[in-house]
């Protein structure tokens, strides 16, 4: 049985309570975008501010509210990718979305070749303090919570290149 | 009537032996869906195995029985609201599907751009957005009944609001504030401006009597699942003569009287409104849920349930004083057994996984009323709810469970 404590890693219970990068950045030059996860009504808003000379994330602001879950993973998304070129951080999206989903079908019992899966996907990517969001797999209703800031990022990216192009 | 023994009634219901995390469940959200209690699984099961065949078609023995126990459910239900006819109470999928039926049939068939139709902020999304897809398709008006601060309808505004209005459709109990509206005066009004009046009624029926005649509406939704009976199946209580004007809605099998190549006549009310195969077993455990409920009297119903959200509210403020936040009337007699709260600086999603922990069963989230929410200025709150086979016990864990939570999400 997932204990919460699995869930509430105190690591989470911190970015929530001091979320890292709460603010705004003005647009443009960043790109402001905004998550709905419809079940809970949880809501992630955020500023990507890209330079497209290095291909880098020059700044992330981060707004919204919701569970501790999605705010944690929001706050930490944005520590995770600042300062990081764009390759970097669409592995990361990647490998924290593979991380999620591994554990999903482990879950099912399902567990078998999916190791090697992310195995690829984690493979020169250090995820820090984004694993202590693994024990949210044990709580399926709690995953697009902690992915709603991932899915926002990923969006984000995806605007800024044909924004770009 | 004695007030209700609620040791007994808990033994009716089976999912309650279960134990969730090793701990007695303790099932407070029954305004989202209750539970279901032996009586109801029986005559379903005893259905199945006994009696089930399909409806109005065969002309042997279990065709005929399953034809009977279907209209006999019918007529239960239209007994339990006081429907002076049990062909006014046409089956539906839900209340959702009843108040759709509406918005299809008599409102797709009467409205027109222009038309106004009065909503109130406490509606749930099944008695909103029918209307937002009516008046996207009809350029149809759509008023809203806004809230006064102690969560009730301010109809200080009601004449001009009703001024050219067609249709008043609003909630009997609000699903998130627990508030009860008073609809007679609210149909008295409409009707002075020549407006209809359909009432919501899924969080009303199971929880206090209901007299259609005395609300005088015209169109009242409910459902069974609230109610102690299996989902899959609702009603739509209507004055007979307004059904009869009303086109069909779904096409198919049982709502005709005779198919041609170049067109067909319709079934009499309610089989008019019932295309197709319907939710036979499930009327079945419908008229049982009915009948359970029944039993105590409504008026004991109601009266467990303000005794027991009094011993609630109390015991909410009493604990957590300033830093949980009750959204809904405090008055008891103008609200009924949902009450929604919201600990300061901790999201509802994050208590009611906590009180899982404690096998406290509770609804967190916007409860399908997301414009109230925004009304409400909270993303979400949580929700406990009462019926028949809760106890001050039951209130006393979710008390407990609650304290832990906000130990653990201490700021």
């Amino acid at each position: 049985m997932a204990g919460i404590e699995d869930l509430y890693r105190e690591i989470i219970l911190d970015h929530y309570r001091s979320p890292r990068n709460r603010g705004e950045l003005p647009v443009p030059p960043a790109h402001k975008v905004e998550g709905f996860n419809p079940l809970c009504g949880d809501e992630v808003v955020l500023y990507l501010d890209v330079d497209p000379a290095s291909d880098t994330v020059r700044d992330v602001k981060i707004a919204g509210q919701g569970c501790s879950i999605s705010q944690a993973s929001t706050s930490m998304m944005s520590a995770a990718v600042k300062g990081r070129p764009l390759a970097e951080v669409r592995k990361l999206i990647r490998a924290f979305k593979a991380l999620m989903s591994i554990h999903e079908s482990k879950l099912e019992g399902d567990g078998e070749g999916d190791g090697s899966d992310l195995a690829a996907e984690l493979a020169g990517v250090r995820l820090g303090d984004l694993e202590a969001l693994q024990g949210v797999v044990k709580f399926p209703v709690r995953i697009k919570c902690a992915t709603l800031a991932w899915n926002t990022l990923q969006q984000a990216l995806d605007e800024t290149a044909q924004a770009q192009a | 009537m004695s007030a209700l023994d609620v040791a007994t009634v808990k033994r009716d219901f089976p999912i309650l032996e279960r134990k969730v995390n090793g701990k007695r469940l303790v099932y407070l959200d029954s305004a989202s869906s209750a539970q279901k209690p032996l009586a109801v699984l029986d005559a379903m099961d005893d259905s199945y195995r006994r009696h089930y065949a399909n409806i109005h078609r065969g002309v042997y023995t279990i065709a005929e029985e399953a034809t009977a126990a279907f209209e006999a459910a019918r007529r239960k239900v239209a007994r339990f609201v006081n429907a002076p006819h049990a062909e006014e109470i046409v089956f539906t999928r839900n209340a959702t599907e009843s108040i759709n039926l509406v918005a299809y049939s008599w409102a797709r068939a009467n409205l027109r751009a222009g038309d106004a139709i009065v909503l109130s902020h406490m509606e749930h999304h099944a008695n909103v957005v029918p209307w937002q897809m009516l008046a996207a398709e009809r350029g149809v008006e759509l008023r809203w009944v806004p809230l006064t601060s102690d969560f009730r309808l301010d109809l200080s505004d009601l004449e001009a609001l009703l001024d050219g209005a067609r249709l008043l459709a609003i909630s009997a109990m609000s699903n998130v504030l627990g508030t009860l509206n008073d609809i007679r005066p609210l149909a008295d009004a409409a009707h002075a401006h020549g407006a209809l009046v359909l009432v919501d009624a899924c969080q009303y029926v199971p929880h206090v009597a209901t007299d259609v005649q005395q609300w005088d509406a015209d169109f009242i939704a409910f459902s069974s699942h609230k109610l102690c009976g299996p989902t899959g199946i609702g009603a739509l209580w209507s004055r007979l003569e307004l059904l009869e004007a009303m086109p069909p809605f779904l096409g198919g099998g049982e709502m005709i009287r005779d198919v041609r190549l170049d067109g067909f006549t319709t079934n009499d009310v309610p089989w008019k409104f019932e295309a197709g195969t319907p939710a036979i077993v499930e009327a079945v455990g419908f008229g049982a849920a009915v009948d359970y409920i029944s039993a105590f009297g409504m008026d004991a119903v109601r009266a467990h349930e303000v005794s027991l959200t009094g011993y609630a509210l109390e015991a909410l403020r009493d604990r957590f004083g300033e830093s949980l936040t009750i959204y809904g009337p405090t008055d008891l007699d103008r609200r009924g057994g949902a009450v929604s709260f919201l600990f300061d600086g901790i999201h509802a999603h994050d208590v009611s996984q906590v009180l899982d922990e404690d096998a406290v069963c509770v609804r967190a989230g916007h409860h399908c009323a997301k414009p109230l929410m925004r009304q409400l200025g909270v993303p979400a709150t949580t929700r406990a709810s009462f019926y028949v086979y809760n106890d001050e016990a039951d209130v006393d864990a979710l008390i407990e469970a609650l304290a832990k939570a906000q130990k653990f999400f201490a700021v």
